[in-house]
């Protein structure tokens, strides 16, 4: 019934090829259709891979495609094969369903750029890539997609190549990931060698039956995964990519750097619970990174100048929820958050997009004000996302999964209510910086010409709405709105009487949280403190705003703390004094390469001892004649002598 | 002691078809140059095809005449036996089995796509040019067939006679000094071989009372340990200045950047792999013991000529020693996988001599055809030139990708091989290996934007890609990425050598 699930990722492969080696001669509109259509069409069949195995679900909650058998050498042998479970359902599911709202806003937004064709080619490769991560049966495989995204991020945040800044930034990510990815890539030889196999079920059989909790062995495995974990998914201490990844256009950050790829850590994780478990101490260190994270990256939030780095420190955060949430062993939280956080995010990063392509491409908020009446659709669009961030009603998407991360951690010991507390602060600092952001740009009037100019002409896609710039840009956002509305309904708590449908259909691929129950009066309580939390952030996020307007405090030299919380907490400081500036110095003083130096050095040598004897070979026959005579000589006396 | 099988005379025609054709090409190009050309790539296409038919023989596809069933207790598929210097017991010696037939089905591929990149750039003494093509991959056909070690000793001279003139004649500016270096590092290497062997060959008459270079006969010989480790080292000196293995790298960034584009082409693919096959094929069976105890010293070598190559790589100006310092990074993975003795290890370094000859082969092919139209390889003077060859672009973006070894290309599997192999011998190496992925990956992302990336630095008129080109690249990515999804042809084929080798070293004899 699902043999052919592999179409799945082979749609938008074949939609690679298809622009990678015709793309240069088809018109715009045919790039488009191969752009969004292959991913489209990759959603119909998960779609319907989704409902098949929702109607009629496999033996054992998972059905196991094997394509071919990739490598075989004296017992490692890692198949291509692709697992259709309850987690990979819904991570396909976000992955084409969202990833085609965003092509389909692509293929507006980008109407106008040089490289239509190549931006199509990428996103598809990265949407392939990223089902063949989520599909993967195999760690093997999955480290494949996880490549393969990492090498798509990389192409699209330098997709306007021509600035050099850009490339520094693309750089940066794709190295700094790659640290992540070398401490996955052990983690594989370690479990390969010790457990003799890759295939991810396997694996928890194994270890679960073999390795005993806490052991060195099941420490260093889990240990090693997470540092490829933190790489991807932004998290301390590798992090300082994803800030300067936003150099990539818009919809790629709202693909690949807010609902897709920088989830991969968690669903890694997730993917690979039954490590962690066995694992306690890095278990908890997930959960203290992500709990670090929330707070480090909401307070840098707070700062930013850049829309879009705001955006992108607010992911970071979230994140941190979802850390947290697997750091309690909430392992389906996470997912249901990451699923919502695909929602709201994505129509944050879109309508952000579409503010930045009204601005003629500015993104210092400082520069922008009263686009609520130049935009209002794209204000109602935006500010729905902004109440689906901060879990406010009448959004539910934020608030179900948000909160029943908060709750799990309230009841997970006292490590956990220490999560919940840091949480908690979490989302005041949310509600702030959003909000913020949303009275900057949206509200009062336009602060500069740029602003003022927006709505009139000057170029061809500035001053046009989300729903004036077309049906490609309008229905992408309200889809995903309608999303921020509504997803919570997936699984809302059940003191409001919901039925946690995806948390169910999630525990038959992952352990059920072992947290005991929440007794109602504790998670309404939790829920009215954690909703005042938000609430309050909204009249602080004014008096920010309000203290924003007076020109002079923006524009003068920031105070120290702001500056640091601006810089990302010094990181990128510390990073490039400890490694980048070390690695260029000693290669570049050695550009001559001294073991080079050496080997020419004994050449040297033999000519400068060649020079020294050239003399004796003046072609005077005399000279010969003396030589020989005085070597004759010298022999002599010494056999005599001795 | 005639040939042997129906399909061992074929394996002579490896050698003596270049030979023959590209000396008919010298004689007839010196009126009508283009013959040279067709006569040499005729050659390489007979030697592909060749190969081919025997591949399709030896994976069992076909019934081929003459050629022994796997599994049939030889370890070769064919052998060819005719006596040359009876006295001394020398013949002329020839046997195929997987290894060997892999890298001559490399040889030709590569030989092919060298001769493709030459087409029309070489203009001097055209026909002299493919006449030392031919006769360099004759050599080299000749070094991966040979069973007796003073015919091995021949064809790894007479690899080194014709690359010598590729690079003194046709090279770039400083390419007399560069041809000078070469030559005397190889050859004080293969004088140590040489006197290695003659030797072994001494201490084996002396034992036995017969005279004989066949490896077969040599490999059972008995010396003490301290003699054994010199052999052994001798023959290493040879292997490791060829792979090349640090600190012995040093003459490859000069030759590298001074030869002739299809000198730099079979240089990478193939010349270099000469050294990693001479060790699998050799040093380690007729040495295991010495292997044995060697095996820490040449780990410690391929970690630092992995990390070190690396590091210098990045720091290059000049395009074509960039990538010439990223061979001596990923010829380091095959030293590592020889070294470990576990069937991963050694099979990635197999399928690495593979990859990394066929994609470092085409980036030289690129950076040719780069240098062809901007008569500059110096990165400083380059920069956006995606938005005039944007298909030159692409081709360089996957090479780099190649480089940096990402999964769903051939290098990948090599070096995951290589690395989970190692593992289990020593996670240290392991792990420092690892820190050359990171920095495979700072080395081929500079190279990669700082020509193709950023603001033009130069303005540059250039047209992109030909169709010859196009094709010759289109092929060699294919291929990267047809066995990076389905490597086993290779490791199927490679498999029986790879356990023959580790028998010996499991079996703990010899010396």
């Amino acid at each position: 019934m699902l043999s052919w699930t592999w179409c799945i990722p082979a749609l938008p492969l074949a939609g690679f090829l298809l622009l990678a080696i015709f793309g240069g001669r088809f018109p715009k509109g045919a790039t488009a259709a191969v752009g969004a259509g292959s991913i489209g069409l990759s959603f119909v069949a998960a779609t319907a891979a989704s409902a098949i195995f929702m109607v009629s679900p496999p033996g054992g909650g998972s059905f196991t495609l094997v394509l071919w058998q990739w490598i075989t050498v004296g017992g490692f042998s890692p198949s291509l094969s692709f697992t259709l479970d309850a987690l990979s359902v819904v991570m396909i599911l976000v992955v084409t369903g969202v990833g085609f709202l965003i092509h389909l806003y692509s293929t507006r937004f980008m109407a106008d750029e040089e490289g239509y064709s190549r931006f199509f080619a990428y996103m598809n490769l990265f949407v392939g890539s990223m089902l063949i991560l989520v599909l993967a049966g195999n760690l093997l495989l999955l480290y494949l997609g996880w490549e393969g995204v990492g090498l798509c991020s990389f192409l699209l945040i330098g997709f306007w190549y021509k600035d050099p800044e850009n490339g520094r930034s693309a750089r940066k990510a794709f190295i700094v990931t790659r640290i992540g990815d070398v401490s996955l890539a052990v983690g594989l030889f370690l479990i390969a060698t010790t457990l003799g196999t890759l295939d991810i079920r396997e694996i928890a059989q194994k270890a679960t039956s073999q390795w005993q909790t806490g052991s060195t062995l099941a420490v260093a495995v889990a240990a090693l995964l997470l540092g490829g974990a933190v790489g991807k998914s932004a998290q301390l201490p590798l992090q300082t990519w994803l800030p300067d990844a936003m150099a990539g256009p818009s919809p790629v950050s709202a693909l690949i750097h807010a609902a897709t790829m920088v989830t991969a850590g968690v669903y890694l994780i997730a993917r690979t619970n039954a490590l962690f478990t066995l694992a306690p101490p890095v278990q908890l260190a997930v959960g203290i990174i992500g709990a670090a994270g929330v707070l480090v990256a909401g307070l840098s939030a707070l700062t930013q100048r850049n829309i879009k780095r705001v955006l992108a420190y607010s992911t970071m955060s979230q994140l941190g929820y979802m850390f947290l949430a697997l750091g309690i062993g909430a392992w389906s939280g996470a997912i249901f958050h990451l699923v919502t956080h695909a929602f709201f995010k994505s129509l944050l990063f879109l309508g952000a997009g579409v503010v930045i392509l009204a601005l003629n491409h500015e993104h210092d908020i400082y520069a922008m004000g009263g686009m609520a009446r130049k935009s209002p659709f794209t204000f109602w669009m935006f500010l729905i996302a902004a109440f689906a961030l901060t879990a406010l009603p009448p959004t539910t998407a934020g608030f179900a999964s948000k909160d029943l991360i908060l709750a799990l951690a309230w009841q997970s010991g006292s490590a956990g209510r220490v999560f919940w507390a840091l949480g908690l602060a979490g989302v005041f600092v949310t509600s702030v910086y959003i909000f913020r952001l949303v009275f900057i740009v949206f509200a009062g009037n336009p602060r500069t010409a740029v602003a003022e100019g927006a709505h009139g002409g000057g170029g061809h896609a500035a001053g046009r709405d989300g729903m004036q710039a077309g049906a490609a840009m309008g229905i992408p956002l309200a889809i995903l709105a309608a999303l921020c509305l509504a997803g919570g309904f997936l699984s809302l708590p059940h003191d409001l009487g919901g039925t946690p449908y995806l948390l169910n259909f999630l525990h038959t691929a992952l352990p059920a949280e072992t947290m005991p129950e929440t007794p109602l009066r504790t998670e309404w309580t939790l829920q009215l403190v954690s909703e005042a939390a938000s609430v309050l952030g909204i009249p602080v996020a004014w008096l920010v705003y309000r203290r924003s307007r007076r020109v002079a405090a923006v524009a003068a030299r920031p105070a120290a703390i702001v500056r640091f919380l601006q810089g990302g907490w010094g990181f990128d400081w510390l990073y490039d004094r400890l490694f980048v500036r070390p690695f260029v110095w000693l290669s570049r003083i050695n550009r001559r390469d001294v073991v080079d130096r050496i080997s020419d050095g004994v050449g040297g040598l033999f000519m400068l001892l060649s020079r020294a004897f050239r003399w004796t070979q003046n072609g005077r026959v005399r000279w010969y004649a003396a030589g020989l005579a005085a070597g004759a000589a010298l022999i002599v006396a010494a056999v005599v002598l001795l | 002691m005639m040939a042997v099988a129906g399909g061992g005379i074929l394996l002579a025609l490896f050698i003596f078809v270049p030979l023959v054709l590209g000396l008919a090409g010298w004689v007839l190009g010196r009126r009508q140059a283009g013959f040279s050309r067709w006569l040499t790539l005729a050659a390489n296409l007979f030697n592909l095809c060749l190969a081919a038919v025997l591949w399709l023989g030896a994976a069992g596809a076909t019934h081929f005449p003459g050629l022994a069933a796997p599994g049939a207790g030889s370890p070769w598929l064919a052998e060819l036996h005719v006596p040359w210097i009876p006295g001394l017991g020398v013949s002329f010696s020839l046997g195929l089995d997987g290894l060997s037939l892999t890298m001559l089905g490399l040889t030709a591929l590569l030989g092919a796509m060298a001769v493709l990149s030459a087409w029309t750039g070489i203009t001097k003494r055209v026909a002299f040019f493919y006449f030392n093509i031919s006769l360099v991959l004759a050599g080299i056909n000749g070094v991966f067939l040979a069973t007796d070690l003073f015919l091995f000793v021949f064809f790894w001279e007479l690899m080194l006679v014709p690359m010598y003139f590729l690079i003194d004649i046709w090279g770039h500016e400083n390419r007399h000094k560069a041809a000078v270096k070469f030559f005397l590092f190889t050859q004080v290497g293969g004088l140590l071989m040489l006197v290695a062997i003659i030797a072994l060959a001494v201490l084996h008459s002396m034992a036995t009372g017969a005279w004989t270079f066949a490896l077969r006969d040599l490999m059972g010989t008995v010396v003490s340990p301290v003699i054994g480790m010199l052999l052994m080292l001798g023959f290493f000196a040879a292997f490791a200045v060829k792979l090349p293995a640090f600190p012995l790298h040093t003459w490859l960034p000069d030759a590298h950047t001074e030869a002739p584009t299809a000198g730099s082409v079979i240089l990478a693919g193939l010349l270099l792999k000469t050294g990693g096959y001479g060790l699998i094929r050799f040093a380690v069976p007729l040495f295991p013991a010495a292997s044995r105890a060697f095996a820490p010293v040449a780990i410690g070598l391929a970690v630092a000529g992995i990390v070190y190559g690396g590091i210098m790589a990045y720091s290059q100006k000049d395009m074509k020693r960039v990538v010439a310092y990223t061979s001596v990074s990923h010829l380091g993975f095959v030293l590592l996988g020889i070294y470990a003795f576990t069937p991963q290890a050694l099979s990635g370094a197999v399928l690495q001599m593979v990859s990394h000859g066929i994609s470092t082969g085409a980036l030289f092919v690129l950076v040719g055809a780069l240098q062809d139209r901007i008569h500059t390889r110096d990165l400083d003077r380059m920069g956006g030139l995606w938005a005039q060859v944007p298909r030159m672009g692409a081709a360089a973006l996957v090479l780099c990708m190649a480089l940096v070894g990402l999964p769903g290309l051939v290098n990948f599997v090599s070096e995951f091989l290589v690395l989970v192999g190692t593992w289990q011998v020593s996670p240290v190496a392991t792990i420092l290996a690892g820190l050359g992925l990171v920095i495979a990956t700072v080395y081929a992302l500079r190279l990669f934007q700082t020509a193709f990336h950023g603001v033009p630095r130069e303005t540059w008129t250039l047209a992109d890609l030909s169709a010859r080109e196009t094709g010759t690249l289109f092929l060699a990515i294919a291929l990267l990425v047809l066995f990076g999804l389905y490597p086993m042809p290779i490791l199927n084929m490679v498999g029986q050598s790879v356990s023959g080798v580790l028998a010996v070293i499991a079996a703990g004899g010899g010396a």
